[in-house]
């Protein structure tokens, strides 16, 4: 941990890498965001209005309801358990690669800080990147919500659009941001650290791959009372 | 020039070097040889700093390298060169960016000068010009290596580590890899330690060869020595093979 917060050999070598892993780990875990977001939308205003069906329940319930869902809890903890998935296995794997064809023993050797130079651009742009993709996915949601509502004709777009509208706190939307870049950096780095450590070969790398997978997600979810504890008490 | 002396080293219970100590001159090929489980691998990673000994010093040009701290070792480890086995070469990056990352972490040269001196290593290991935009996996295993120790050289190092640099070629570019290793290190003037067990390579460029038996250093010579020694374990390792036995023969 040490060895990677620390000043980078050369900051033009960080920079440099730096904006590949915000391609890499946060622009292309795009399309992943844009469908889970999308059909999680979908589903949680059907859902939602076959369940609440009461006449005495108000006709905002469905927004109300589709809303709040993905501001507290989809958009940042479940889409960051899929991240974790993705991201995770990513970062595992590549850095795991490396120890086992030795291009960290050759960082090593030419006097690179490999931990700096490897791991903290990861880190650093994927907790940077979080909060534009959790913004980004509860917009997606809000909005497949909506179209399915229509689509299906089982709502109006007064209706839905009241209820998201209905007693709006946006302190949950910053609740969701911080809540989701703990995640980015504890996906991150966890990954990291199983694949700096690999070791052996091929196999011992999908092992590193799966534990940082695992790890990082039971990680999540104990974080997650956690920081809700702290933040909505 | 590099020594090593009186280093132990253990994993546990297993006691792989015992009291080991040598010297690797300046401006000569120095080998490192021995059985499979030997400790020659356990040598070469300690005499890095990959492996933290037990006991004994190993000085580069003086400087003891187990009593160094980490900012001092990552310092002396800009002088140093390496080759791994299977390259190491960094496969996002093509095969001039390999050779130009070195200069671009530690060289205070520009933009301009750094490509030049990337090219006049990759052209001093003789590696084709249309190959340096090519990625790693694009190139064959020797060209690999060339691209390697291109790499190793980028920096001028004073000490140069070759770890098994033949394993997997074939021996026609076995032997040209050795010969680049021999000219690069007397054009340079480089303190180069090569970790091998191919005889072909101990023959042709053993300049100073150390032989490792059972943790412990059983010989030390050159390549014309090797042929009058009876030192029965080392005779076991080199001339194992009949055509060895008749090439000792017509040496003796």
């Amino acid at each position: 941990m040490k060895r990677v917060f620390t000043k980078p050999d050369r900051w033009k070598m960080f920079f440099r890498q730096f904006p590949k892993e915000l391609e890499k780990l946060g622009l292309q875990s795009l399309p992943i965001v844009v469908i889970i977001s999308v059909f999680i939308g979908f589903i949680m205003t059907m859902q939602t209005k076959l369940n609440s069906s009461n006449p005495l329940l108000p006709v905002y319930t469905t927004g109300l309801v589709t809303r709040d869902t993905l501001l507290l809890e989809f958009s940042s903890t479940i889409l960051c358990l899929i991240l974790a998935g993705k991201v995770g296995s990513n970062i595992a794997s590549e850095i795991g690669t490396m120890r086992i064809t030795e291009q960290i023993d050759a960082l090593e050797i030419m006097g690179v800080n490999s931990a700096n130079y490897l791991i903290l651009p990861k880190i650093v742009a994927f907790v940077v990147m979080m909060p534009f993709l959790v913004i980004f996915s509860m917009a997606l949601g809000l909005t497949g919500g909506y179209f399915v509502g229509i689509l299906t004709n089982i709502l109006t777009t007064g209706d839905y659009l009241s209820g998201i509208r209905y007693a709006f706190v946006p302190y949950y939307v910053f609740y969701s941001v911080i809540k989701s870049m703990y995640f980015a950096f504890i996906i991150s780095s966890v990954a990291a650290y199983y694949g700096y450590y690999s070791y052996g070969g091929a196999l011992d790398v999908g092992k590193s791959s799966t534990n940082a997978v695992v790890n990082g997600s039971v990680l999540i979810l104990f974080f997650n009372i956690l920081i809700t504890k702290l933040m909505l008490n | 020039m590099i020594e090593v002396k009186n280093v132990d080293k253990s994993f546990g219970s297993n006691h792989v070097l015992k009291n080991v100590s040598a010297i690797f001159e300046t401006g000569k090929t120095n080998m490192i040889i021995g059985a499979s489980g030997s400790g020659k691998t356990v040598l070469m990673k300690s005499v890095i700093g990959l492996h933290r000994i037990d006991k004994g010093r190993i000085e580069y040009d003086g400087r003891n390298l187990p009593d160094m701290r980490m900012s001092e070792v990552r310092i002396l480890r800009r002088e140093v060169g390496m080759l791994f086995q299977g390259s190491a070469l960094f496969d996002s990056n093509t095969v001039l960016e390999n050779v130009m990352y070195p200069l671009e972490m530690f060289a205070s040269t520009t933009k301009d000068e750094m490509v030049d001196r990337a090219v006049f290593c990759l052209k001093r290991v003789n590696l084709p010009e249309k190959s340096y935009k090519l990625a790693p996996s694009e190139i064959s295993g020797g060209m690999q290596k060339r691209v390697a120790i291109a790499r190793a050289i980028a920096l001028q190092p004073t000490y140069l580590f070759c770890d098994e640099p033949n394993s997997g070629l074939d021996p026609k570019t076995s032997l040209i890899i050795d010969q680049l290793i021999h000219e690069v290190t007397h054009e340079f003037g480089i303190t180069t330690v090569i970790n091998s067990h191919d005889m072909n390579s101990v023959m042709e460029i053993g300049e100073n060869i150390i032989f490792i038996d059972k943790g412990v250093k059983a010989w030390q010579g050159n390549n014309k020595d090797i042929f009058h020694v009876d030192n029965e374990a080392l005779n076991d390792f080199v001339f194992a093979s009949e055509l060895f036995k008749k090439v000792k023969n017509a040496n003796q």
